[in-house]
C-alpha cells in the first residue's frame, strides 16, 4: 500500500514537473527562403542551439525565394510570422521604418564590439546607435575563369588577367566566331540580368574614377563622374571588341557551365554552380584592376528579431541571434553554403584566405563596398533599362547615363522624403 | 412564421424556395466577388504599401496614373495584344475549322493535335518558345535563319519585334479551343440551307459570305469576346518570356496586368497597384459592352 502510495506520489510529482518544465519551453520561429544548403545549415545550427539552450525550441520555416518577401511583408505587419528573420539587407531599412524589426540590445550587442568584430560593410545595418540586424555570411565578387579555354588560346591559366586591360586581351584571344560574327564561345560573358550592375555600380565607376553614390547615399553621382567611362567601357565589350554577344546562351552562368565562357564575374553563391561540374577545368581569381584602382562588391543577408516578440520569446530570439553570428556558425556555413564568414576574424583565417576557391573572394571582401539600395529590384532595373536604351536603341552612353540617373535620383528622393 | 408561410400562395411560396436556393450563390458571389471589387476600389483611395496602415489620400493615385508615361505605354499595350491577338488567331482558328469541317479522315486526331496546345501549362510553353528566340547556338529559329542564309533577328531582346515574339504562342495556345468551338457552330448549320444554295448554283464563295458566316454570328460572338478578355489579361506568357518577368525590354511587352502585379508584388504599391486595377475592370467593362452591342444587333 505504500509503495502504491510512493508510485502515485511519484508520478504525480513527475508530472507536475513536467508541466512546469513545458511551461518553460520557448518556442520561437525562424524564417528564411528556400535555397538547400542554407537550409542545411541552419538545421545544423539550429540542433547545436537547442542542445547548449534546453528550454528552447526553434522552429525552422522556409519559403521559395520568389515568394519569400511577400510573405515576410504580409506576415509581419500583421503580427504574426518569424521571431527571427532573415533579409536582404536591402530591405532592412523599409522593415526598420515600418517598426517591423527590434533593435539588438546594446549590452548582447554591443555597436563598438561589433564594429570591431565584423567587417566594416555591417555599418549599413546601424540606425539611431543600434544594430537592426547582422549577418552570418556575407558576399563578393571574383572573376571566374576557364582554364582550359586559356590553355587552347595559348595562355597561361596560371596568369589570370589581373587588369581589365589584360581581361580583354585575354578574353579577345579565347572568344570564337563563325563567318557570319555570331558568338560561338564567349571571351567574356556579358550579364546585365545578373552581377553586371554590381560591377558598374562599385567598380567600374570607382576604376573610372568617380563613385555611384554620395556618401549618405542620398545623391546619385554616376553622372558626374566615372559612370559614363564605366559604362562604356562595359557596353564596348560586346561592341567594340566583340568578346560576345548579349544575351548569348541566355544565363551567363550557363555559358561558363557549359564551357563556352573564357572569363564570368559572379557572386561567391554561383561556387557550388560549378562545383563538380564534369569537365569544367576553372579557377577563381580577384577582381581585374584599373588605374590601379582594387574594388569589390559585398552583399549580405541579415538576420534580425521581430518586433511581435516579445518577453521570453524575445530573450530567446536574441539568444539564437548570438548563436547565429558565433564564429563556429560562420565556419559552419562556409563549410556548408561557400557563403564567406561576416567577421574578419574567421574569414581572414590563413586556411581560408588560402583557399584556391574562397581565397580571392575573402580577399576581395578587404576592399569592397556595399551599395545602400533604397529598393534593390527598382535600381538594378533602372541599370538594366539604360543599358537596353545603349545596346538595343543605340543611344549614347552618355545620354543613357542622364535618363538613368533622373530616375534613380527620385527613387532616392521619394524614399528619404517618407 | 409557419402561419404566415402556410397562408402564401403557391406562387408566393415558390418564390420563398427560389430565393433561399439562390441566397447560397448570392451569398459566395458578394463575399468571392463583389466584397473584394469594392474593397480594391477603396485600396485604390489609400497609399497602402503593405508594411504600413493605409491612409486615405483621395484620388492621388489616379491623378497619378494619368501622369505616368509607363501606365499609358503599358495600357497601349495591351491594347496592341487584342488589336493584333484577336483578329489574327480569329481568322486563323476560323480557316483551320472550315476546311477541317471539309476533312472526314482522322478529322478527331487533326483536332486534338490542335487542341494540345491549349491544354499545356503555359509556363512550360512560354519557357520553350522562349528558347526557340535565343541567338544561336541555342535558338532553333536563329540556327534555321543562319543556315538558310540570313542574318540572326533579335525576337525578345528588341523593342519592335518582342511584342509580337510573345503574341505568336499566346496565339497558338489558344487556337485549339477557337477551333474547337468554330466547329461546333459550323455544325449546327442546317444541311438544308447548303443543299439549297447549291440547287440555285451559288458559289462557295458566296454561301460562305450569305450563309455560314451570318449564322455563325452567336459563335464568333462568343469567340470574340472571350478571346478579347484573354488578351487584354495577357499575364503568363509575358510573365515567363521576358527577362525577370518585367515585360521589357524598356517596357515594350508589358501589359497592364503585368504591371499591377509588378507594383503590387514587388514594389508593394497596393494602392496604385488597385486604381490601375480599377481601371483595367472599367475596360474590360466598357469592350465587353461594346462587343455585345455590336454584335448582337441586327
Amino acid at each position: 500500500m505504500r509503495e502504491m502510495f510512493a508510485t502515485v506520489a511519484a508520478a504525480a510529482l513527475s508530472l507536475s514537473m513536467s508541466v512546469t518544465a513545458k511551461a518553460q519551453t520557448v518556442e520561437i520561429e525562424y524564417w528564411q527562403y528556400f535555397f538547400k544548403e542554407r537550409v542545411t545549415a541552419i538545421d545544423a545550427l539550429i540542433k547545436t542551439f537547442e542542445a547548449a539552450n534546453p528550454g528552447i525550441k526553434v522552429k525552422h520555416t522556409h519559403f521559395p525565394y520568389a515568394q519569400y518577401q511577400t510573405k515576410v511583408a504580409a506576415a509581419v505587419p500583421a503580427g504574426e510570422g518569424p521571431d527571427v528573420v532573415q533579409l536582404y539587407y536591402g530591405w532592412l531599412e523599409e522593415y526598420r521604418k515600418a517598426n517591423l524589426l527590434a533593435p539588438l540590445p546594446k549590452d548582447q550587442f554591443d555597436p563598438a564590439m561589433v564594429e570591431k568584430e565584423f567587417f566594416p560593410i555591417v555599418k549599413a545595418m546601424k540606425a539611431e546607435g543600434s544594430y537592426w540586424g547582422l549577418p552570418t555570411a556575407v558576399r563578393s565578387m571574383a572573376l571566374f575563369y576557364n582554364k582550359a579555354l586559356m590553355k587552347e588560346a595559348g595562355l597561361d591559366p596560371s596568369k589570370p588577367p589581373a587588369t581589365l586591360d589584360e581581361l580583354i586581351a585575354q578574353a579577345g584571344k579565347i572568344v570564337k566566331r563563325d563567318a557570319a560574327g555570331n558568338t560561338l564561345t564567349a571571351g567574356y560573358t556579358m550579364g546585365p540580368v545578373g552581377q553586371d550592375h554590381h560591377w558598374w555600380r562599385e567598380i567600374l565607376v570607382r576604376q573610372f574614377g568617380g563613385q555611384a553614390y554620395s556618401d549618405d547615399g542620398k545623391k546619385v553621382m554616376y553622372d558626374q563622374k566615372g559612370g559614363a567611362a564605366g559604362l562604356q567601357f562595359y557596353a564596348d565589350i560586346a561592341t567594340k571588341h566583340k568578346l560576345t554577344s548579349y544575351g548569348f546562351m541566355d544565363e551567363t552562368q550557363a555559358a561558363f557551365k557549359a564551357g563556352r565562357a573564357g572569363f564570368h564575374i559572379d557572386g561567391s553563391f554561383r561556387i557550388g554552380t560549378f562545383q563538380g561540374v564534369p569537365n569544367l577545368d576553372w579557377a577563381v581569381a580577384e577582381l581585374p584592376s584599373h588605374n590601379g584602382v582594387k574594388s569589390n562588391f559585398a552583399s549580405y543577408w541579415v538576420n534580425g528579431v521581430s518586433s511581435k516578440s516579445t518577453g521570453p520569446k524575445r530573450d530567446a530570439a536574441m539568444k539564437f541571434m548570438k548563436h547565429l553570428t558565433s564564429d563556429a556558425a560562420m565556419q559552419l556555413w562556409l563549410k556548408t553554403t561557400g557563403e564567406l564568414p561576416a567577421k574578419p576574424s574567421v574569414g581572414l583565417s590563413a586556411e581560408n584566405k588560402n583557399d584556391p576557391v574562397y581565397g580571392p573572394f575573402i580577399l576581395g571582401l578587404a576592399y569592397s563596398h556595399t551599395t545602400e539600395f533604397v529598393n534593390e529590384a527598382k535600381q538594378r532595373q533602372i541599370f538594366l533599362d539604360m543599358m537596353d536604351r545603349v545596346s538595343l536603341q543605340k543611344m549614347p552612353v552618355a545620354d543613357a547615363i542622364k535618363i538613368a540617373a533622373k530616375e534613380e535620383q527620385q527613387l532616392l528622393d521619394d524614399h528619404f522624403k517618407k | 412564421m409557419r402561419a404566415w408561410y402556410r397562408s402564401r400562395t403557391v406562387g408566393q411560396k415558390q418564390a420563398v424556395w427560389a430565393w433561399i436556393f439562390l441566397a447560397l450563390p448570392l451569398f459566395f458571389f458578394c463575399a468571392i466577388r463583389l466584397f473584394p471589387t469594392s474593397y480594391t476600389a477603396y485600396v485604390s483611395l489609400t497609399d497602402w504599401n503593405l508594411l504600413r496602415p493605409k491612409n486615405y489620400i483621395g484620388f492621388a493615385n489616379y491623378l497619378r496614373l494619368w501622369n505616368d508615361p509607363v501606365f499609358w505605354q503599358v495600357f497601349w499595350n495591351t491594347f496592341k495584344y487584342l488589336a493584333i491577338g484577336m483578329p489574327i488567331s480569329l481568322v486563323l482558328s476560323f480557316m483551320v475549322a472550315y476546311y477541317l469541317d471539309q476533312v472526314r479522315f482522322l478529322q478527331g486526331t487533326i483536332r486534338a493535335l490542335y487542341f494540345i496546345p491549349f491544354l499545356t501549362t503555359a509556363a512550360a510553353m512560354a519557357w520553350v518558345w522562349r528558347w526557340f528566340y535565343q541567338p544561336v547556338p541555342i535558338g532553333i529559329f536563329n540556327l534555321m535563319l543562319v543556315d538558310m542564309g540570313f542574318s540572326q533577328q533579335p525576337f525578345l531582346r528588341s523593342t519592335t519585334q518582342a511584342l509580337g515574339s510573345i503574341l505568336a504562342p499566346a496565339i497558338w495556345a489558344g487556337l485549339g479551343f477557337q477551333v474547337v468551338i468554330f466547329l461546333a457552330g459550323l455544325r449546327a448549320i442546317p444541311e438544308t440551307y447548303y443543299e439549297a444554295a447549291r440547287i440555285d448554283g451559288v458559289g462557295r464563295w458566296t454561301i460562305l459570305k450569305e450563309i455560314t458566316l451570318p449564322l455563325l454570328r452567336p459563335t464568333i460572338l462568343f469567340l470574340v469576346v472571350v478571346s478579347s478578355i484573354g488578351f487584354l489579361r495577357i499575364f503568363d506568357k509575358v510573365y515567363n518570356m521576358t527577362v525577370d518577368g518585367k515585360g521589357g525590354p524598356l517596357n515594350t511587352t508589358r501589359p497592364l496586368v503585368l504591371n499591377i502585379y509588378q507594383l503590387a508584388f514587388t514594389d508593394y504599391r497596393m494602392g496604385y497597384a488597385a486604381a490601375q486595377t480599377m481601371v483595367l475592370f472599367v475596360v474590360l467593362l466598357a469592350v465587353t459592352a461594346i462587343q455585345l452591342r455590336a454584335l448582337r444587333s441586327k
